[in-house]
């Protein structure tokens, strides 16, 4: 039965249901009790923003509360992965990953392949990104580009609370690691989500919206900022067909070819910086696999190759939105040569 | 200045749920003819495109509402009126029209459906009830249905009965396990849920292997019987699309299970996005896999159909009425297994496949109604 709840609540109920059916599953992370200083198990906060609250006091000894130390505690846990549990780790800002690098790309991403698939690492690695919350560029960058670029990681996106907690179930159950991206601006949206149990494959994209005119292909956030401007586009008679990646890693090539070759315009939106991201990804993809299709070039609407601005004004401008998804369309429609 | 000779066209209400329909085009334009029954509009739902005929003679005075915009249920999408039915007048019903299409669903307009949950021997079983009064009727899905499947007939029927419609286990929002995966356990679901609404009689429809199910629960239970609607039912012959069935409980991706999906259509273009979503949706819940592929068993010898409605039929021996539906271009099962059914009233339908109570559901309200007047 469906009822109502947040994308934080979907993600909480994710965990608990999979920790309930397999006691392998086990979470970790800072702040899971409080923290250093803290009246400890009164003070159970669920990380910095809540998502684990209630699973301390649900499941004793399966929520470790780690010091902050990003890279003992990621490798701990892809260690543990190794050794037969499932732990799902938290670490807090994907802006910290750096420090743990070696664990997840040169450790976790290569034993499946150099221990010719005798060994594997079931970890989930959760983590916040995006800009939007006043936290300056060392706490809202968007990072999935990296970790795209790396064979042997899944990199998961979810869009919406219904996507959130099946993707995050399908992501505890895979026997890879999973880098596991959560939207800060997204915690509290609200949406449909089934009490049972479900997954979502990883690897298919969903078409979120409809249309004939332009293909939009987004991912996370950006979902939102495309449907936006998709529904003000409509009023204008150019309708937009819009593509949630959902998983950047393994990639649905053949949903975004299909769409492009029905419209036969891309526009991609990517809150991530303009090098290197899954704009130039996707853009790379349809130019080789679809150009026959292709009747105007494409258009990519990222953040600038800045560091996200500590000025909110400036925040505010450097966010994609959904104006400027609008110009790009109107820009492939009204393209000739 | 209201005239009462305009009579307006509304968006019907095509399912509990339904609060809102998009026109994706006219059959008719501005100033045309119509009579009762004549196509109006093709109309899309979150579930599926259906055609709304005219209910009254007239004349098409004004279309009130555009192709492609959001109308909420019961907003008036066009005028029927007669031509000395002044402009003004007719003016000034359009905007009254239009500015209950802008302003769009109320925020407190919810489905009617009163969902309920009964326990049958340990089993969490959904249903939804709607109407006041009149006799029970319950309506039985087929195998990866659900309760919405009716979505056209229970709310139009509601009007002279009481309507239920449940979910199987395996099915919906009941629960999954589906124990053996026999008819028996399902018969159990709904012989539960006559009794969780006090019914001693109720008039039983079922559909495909929800025939199967209604069958096996008057042969055991005669007293609890009235009348029998079956809509392509499951076991009165061999031949079944096996293929449809194994990719059913196989497909794991849209892409996969939309062409089998449209198989259950007379016109796959009846198949949106939002049925193949809904459908994907369900099949990815915990559980449902091991209870499709367990009814499987129940339904399939190898390629062939393995029950026998026949003998659960003829065990009835005539003491209550029964019709057989059928689409004339059912793909799943096919509609010549409806002439070896004897002892029971059989319509067939043109251009409706295995899904008749979608494709042609004024054809099967009145099917069943029939036999639930020829009870008495």
């Amino acid at each position: 039965m469906a009822r109502n709840i947040t994308y934080r609540e979907a993600l909480n109920e994710a965990m608990a249901q999979e920790m309930e059916r397999d006691e392998t599953v086990i979470v970790m992370g800072e702040d899971n009790a409080g923290g250093a200083g803290s009246p400890g198990d009164d003070d159970a906060w669920g990380g910095v923003l809540g998502v684990t609250k209630g699973l301390y006091h649900k499941f004793p000894g399966r929520v470790l509360d780690t010091p902050i130390s990003e890279s003992a505690f990621i490798g701990a846990a892809i260690g543990a992965a190794t050794a037969g549990m499932r732990p799902v780790a938290e670490l807090m800002f994907v802006d910290f990953m750096g420090v743990c690098f070696d664990q997840i790309y040169n450790q976790a991403a290569k034993f499946r392949y150099m221990f010719g698939g005798k060994a594997v690492t079931p970890v989930v690695i959760r983590t916040m990104y995006g800009a939007g919350l006043r936290a300056a560029a060392q706490h809202s960058q968007c990072l999935y580009p990296l970790f795209t670029h790396i064979p042997g990681l899944k990199v998961v996106l979810p869009a919406t609370p219904y996507d959130a907690k099946g993707l995050m179930i399908q992501a505890i159950r895979d026997n890879d690691p999973v880098m596991f991206f959560e939207h800060k601006a997204l915690y509290d949206m609200s949406g449909p989500v089934p009490e049972e149990s479900y997954v979502l494959p990883f690897g298919e994209a969903n078409v979120v919206r409809e249309g004939g005119d332009v293909t939009i292909v987004t991912l996370g956030r950006m979902v939102h900022t495309s449907l936006e401007a998709a529904g003000q586009l409509a009023a204008d008679g150019v309708q937009c067909e819009v593509v949630d990646l959902r998983t950047t890693s393994p990639l649905d090539e053949d949903t975004v070819l299909e769409s492009v070759e029905g419209t036969g315009r891309l526009v991609v939106v990517d809150e991530a910086h303009p090098r290197c991201n899954i704009a130039t990804d996707i853009s790379a993809l349809v130019a080789r696999k679809a150009f026959g299709a292709l009747q105007a070039p494409i258009e990519m609407v990222t953040a600038p190759h800045t560091p996200v601005p500590f000025s909110t004004a400036l925040e505010d401008i450097y966010i994609p939105d959904a104006q400027r998804v609008v110009n790009a369309v109107k820009t492939v429609t009204g393209w000739s040569r | 200045m209201t005239d009462d000779r305009i009579v307006p066209v509304t968006m019907p209400k095509w399912g509990l749920s339904m609060q809102l329909g998009k026109i994706t085009a006219w059959a008719v334009a501005e100033g045309d003819e119509v009579k009762a029954g004549d196509d109006l509009a093709d109309i899309e739902t979150e579930k599926i495109t259906g055609t709304l005929e005219a209910s009254d003679a007239g004349t098409v005075r004004r279309l009130t509402a555009r192709v492609g915009e959001d109308v909420p249920v019961s907003g008036t999408i066009a005028l029927l009126a007669p031509a000395d039915v002044s402009d003004e007048a007719l003016d000034a019903a359009v905007l009254a029209a239009r500015a209950v299409i802008d302003a769009g669903v109320p925020d407190d307009a919810g489905g009617a459906a009163e969902l309920h949950t009964a326990d049958v021997g340990g089993r969490k079983i959904s249903y939804a009830g709607t109407g006041e009064q009149g006799d029970v009727v319950l309506l039985v899905h087929g195998y990866g249905g659900d309760r919405n499947s009716w979505l056209f007939l229970q709310e139009p029927m509601a009007a002279g009965y009481r309507v239920y419609a449940l979910d199987l286990p395996g099915h919906g929002t009941s629960a999954k396990d589906v124990g053996d995966g026999t008819l028996g356990v399902l018969a159990d679901a709904v012989t539960g849920v006559l009794e969780a609404v006090g019914a001693g009689r109720a008039h039983l429809v079922g559909h495909s292997m929800g025939g199967a199910v209604v069958l096996a629960v008057a042969a055991r239970d005669p007293g609890r019987v009235a009348s029998l609607t079956l809509i392509a039912p499951s076991g009165f012959g061999s031949e079944i699309n096996a293929d449809y069935l194994r990719g059913f409980a196989d497909a794991q991706t849209r892409r996969e299970l939309k062409p089998v999906v449209g198989q259950l259509f007379a016109d796959e273009g009846l198949v949106t996005r939002q049925l193949v979503d809904d459908l994907l949706a369900y099949k990815r819940l915990d559980g449902v896999g091991d209870a499709l592929h367990a009814l499987l068993g129940t339904l399939l010898d190898g390629d062939a159909q393995r029950g026998d409605s026949a003998a659960a039929l003829a065990q009835l021996g005539g003491a209550v009425p029964v019709t057989v539906v059928w689409g004339a271009a059912d793909r799943v099962i096919p509609a010549t297994q409806a002439e070896s059914v004897t002892g029971a009233v059989r319509r067939v339908i043109d251009g409706a496949g295995h899904m008749p109570h979608m494709e042609r559901p004024a054809e099967v309200q009145a099917a069943i109604e029939e036999t639930i007047a020829r009870a008495g």
